[in-house]
């Protein structure tokens, strides 16, 4: 049985957490504090690391770290002290890398994640940071197959209502207007950031800084529309000369995210670290529970609205054939506006999600379109629930086939799934059987 | 304000080894996306092929520079026929979508651990150019063409890149004034009409595919002869981009295009970044604004704007004729 220990890394902030102006504006690297105890800045010391090593709540001592630049030179080395703590000091602002010394943990205490010992970050002027380095015990020897296969699963299901979330948005616009939206990923990251802002900047609590950011996703997304894609549709622009639109307005916003956020994964103030509840053979953080059960809720929300309002008969009957809709007295270009902002808003509960399990950054959106046209091309374009059953297929073969190929190639078996299905069934799963040439 | 060495960077970069490259990068999109209306977004993962086809066969396996041009093209054919069997049956978004998550399974899978041996991982590989430069005539140390300041082996790698860039340039006009080449524009304008003749769409497509795929690879062969090292993290979608603006922007279908389009392309590249470096060294743009680092984020943001004016509002380009490129009816 899975037995989760979680650490928490305490944050020595001091008051030398000073940030930068510059566009990004404040940007704090903390994680959940956990511990208390902080540093003064002095003179001649001016950034550097610190912390403190626990497992399960018990400082670890004699944990070697050692910090090189971006030249590879070893610039700092410190052992944990009997309370777990290390401070390193470093020459200065600058790309770092540190490396915790797996050899010199103690005997049963591992890396929670084997793949992270050696960490990238970079500091600035006067700003000193934790190192984030969970101890727990390693999962290799104590896992068996079929619990670590239930894990994954549940593990891919959730992943999967993430994919979702953008997949049912990319597909309905797909099916509405007959773009294939490339700067769909981008309206992910968007809604994380968003979330991101108002939670770390303006302290505003996760639950409802994730409301606002759905909001403001919905509304900047029909904004898009409005202001964008309805005038290209009114002149005429073809579909092909589209798509090559959206690449380019992809690639702009994206190196936005990057110019305002910086390169850097950020986590939320909220829910960074929690611990595991054992359910059966398998150990669930709570926020995980929470976002299946949201995912699973915010679905049949969109399956009613598509079935049982009149919006989402005319989202349908736009889908099917907007000519014929046109005549039948259906706007649409309104529907068009609503298929963008519950696009928006879905993409943008989408990035929270994304962003709690994996951090907020500017290429998330990017990474997690992927996976969506994977997903989408997987259920059949164009159709709302082939997307969500594409979706699920592929969150749950990305988990799960991480028990035969290492995680770091996790996605690419996702991605070549998409090129077999495409070779035996191109139209999807749900999709209807429709060839061209 | 030096307004001289912006020029001079600019002039430079506008016939450096880059403007090389994402020209011929450029010329196999010309003859995928122009001529064919082919949505190859994964031409990053051709020239990535053709750049590690020549390193690993190099320092892996301790082949000549030579055989590792071979491997390069033969793996960028496979490539094409990996990508082209499954898509060129369905509507052109398909190939679009395959073929940019092609390029970044080769990209992720080279800089993977698992494969460290062979590729290098993330730090990539170098040392495997040395029988290209051992050819180099230009024994010294530094040229001047007036703005333009060249060492032998850039001067070296400049000129035989060029001289490719001439090559194909030559090649394909030849080719899209045969009976092939109409065929292939045909099935840009109307595929229909193209199969009741009796021709195999599906197979044209798919020898476009594969010849616009090999000359990607020559620009990988480029890119990774002349940085003389490869890194996984240079080949990301980007790269496939940007070629796409140099392209669009000289004017895709035309025979000059993508050259002209990808000096241009570098020349504006260059001078944006070095003016904007030129006013943050001197202060006279606020840190506030715009930081050194964020210098590089510019760019790439002008050229997503660059890519969207240009297909908005002249998608034929600077040279293209607009009726010549008929994508959607």
């Amino acid at each position: 049985m899975r037995k989760l220990i979680l650490i928490v890394l305490a944050v020595l902030l001091g008051g030398s957490v000073v940030l930068g102006g510059g566009p990004a504006g404040a940007q704090t690297d903390t994680t959940e504090a956990g511990g208390g105890a902080t540093t003064t800045t002095t003179e001649g010391r001016v950034v550097g690391v610190s912390g403190v090593i626990l497992n399960d709540d018990e400082p670890v001592e004699g944990v070697v770290i050692v910090v090189k630049d971006a030249s590879g030179a070893v610039v700092g080395e410190a052992t944990t002290n009997a309370d777990g703590e290390y401070d390193i000091p470093l020459p200065g602002p600058g790309d770092y890398s540190s490396t915790l010394d797996v050899d010199s943990l103690p005997d049963g205490v591992n890396l929670r994640n084997e793949d992270r010992a050696t960490l990238e970050f970079t500091l600035r002027p006067g700003q000193n940071r934790p190192l984030l380095y969970p101890l727990g015990e390693s999962d290799r020897q104590e896992v068996g197959g079929v619990e670590k296969f239930l894990q994954l699963l549940v593990e891919g299901i959730k992943f999967g209502l993430v994919i979702a979330m953008g997949a049912i948005g990319l597909s309905l616009i797909f099916g509405t207007t007959g773009l294939t939206n490339f700067s769909h990923g981008e309206m992910v990251t968007f809604g994380a950031m968003v979330a991101w802002w108002f939670n770390v900047n303006f302290g505003i609590q996760l639950i409802p800084a994730a409301v606002l950011a759905i909001i403001v996703g919905a509304a900047v997304a029909a904004l898009y529309d409005f202001a964008f894609w309805r005038r290209l549709r009114k002149r005429g622009t073809g579909l092909i000369a589209m798509l090559v639109i959206s690449i380019g307005m992809a690639v702009l916003f994206r190196y936005f995210f990057l110019y305002l956020f910086g390169s850097r994964t950020r986590p939320y103030a909220d829910y960074a670290v929690q611990k595991g509840v054992d359910i059966g053979p398998i150990s669930i953080a709570p926020k995980d529970i929470i976002s299946i059960i949201l995912s699973i809720a915010v679905l049949v929300a969109v399956g009613l609205v598509l079935n049982r309002t009149k919006i989402g008969k005319a989202m349908r009957a736009v889908a099917d054939n907007k000519d014929l809709a046109a005549s039948s007295g259906i706007d649409v270009d309104r529907v068009i506006l609503f298929v963008w902002a519950a696009g928006g808003g879905l993409a943008a509960l989408g990035g929270v999600l994304f962003g709690v399990t994996e951090q907020v950054s500017y290429q998330m959106g990017f990474r997690l379109l992927l996976l969506m046209f994977a997903g989408v091309t997987l259920g059949g374009l164009g159709t709302a629930y082939g997307a969500l059953v594409g979706s699920l297929i592929v969150g749950i073969f990305v988990q799960v086939s991480t028990l035969w190929v290492p995680v770091e190639l996790k996605n690419v078996g996702a991605l070549v799934i998409l090129i077999l299905i495409l070779l035996v069934r191109p139209q999807g799963i749900l999709g209807q059987s429709e060839r061209v040439g | 304000m030096d307004l001289r060495s912006v020029l001079d960077n600019s002039f430079s970069a506008a016939v450096g080894v880059d403007a090389v490259i994402y020209a011929l990068a450029a010329i196999g999109l010309n003859l995928q996306f122009g001529y064919t209306g082919l949505l190859n977004f994964g031409q990053v993962g051709f020239a990535a092929v053709g750049a590690y086809g020549i390193a690993v066969s190099v320092t892996y396996f301790g082949w000549s520079l030579w055989v590792g041009l071979g491997v390069g093209l033969a793996a960028s054919v496979v490539l094409a026929l990996l990508l082209g069997l499954p898509t060129l049956r369905l509507r052109a978004d398909y190939l679009a979508i395959v073929t940019i998550a092609a390029s970044e399974i080769i990209r992720l899978v080279a800089r993977s651990v698992t494969f460290n041996d062979y590729t290098g991982g993330s730090a990539g590989l170098s040392a495997y150019a040395d029988s290209f430069y051992d050819l180099n005539p230009y024994s010294g140390a530094r040229y001047s063409f007036g703005p333009v300041q060249l060492s032998g082996n850039d001067l070296w790698m400049v000129t035989v890149g060029w001289g490719v860039v001439l090559a194909l340039t030559l090649m394909l006009w030849v080719l899209m004034r045969s009976p092939w080449g109409r065929v292939l524009k045909a099935i840009r304008e109307d595929e229909d009409a193209v199969r009741s003749l009796g021709k195999n769409a599906y197979w044209y497509k798919m020898q476009s595919l594969i010849i616009g795929g090999m000359m990607g690879a020559v620009a990988g062969f480029a890119f990774a002869i002349a940085k003389t090292s490869v890194q996984p993290d240079n080949y990301s979608t980007d790269f496939t981009f940007f070629a796409y603006a140099a392209l669009i922007l000289g004017g895709a279908a035309t025979t000059w295009g993508p050259v002209v389009g990808s000096i241009i392309f570098w020349f504006l590249l260059a001078f944006t970044d070095s003016l904007l470096r030129q006013l943050v060294s001197n202060d006279k743009l606020p840190e506030a604004i715009i930081s050194g680092t964020q210098v590089g984020q510019v760019r790439f943001m002008l050229v997503g704007i660059g890519l969207v004016l240009l297909m908005v509002f002249r998608p034929q380009g600077i040279f293209g004729n607009k009726r010549e490129l008929a994508l959607d009816e």
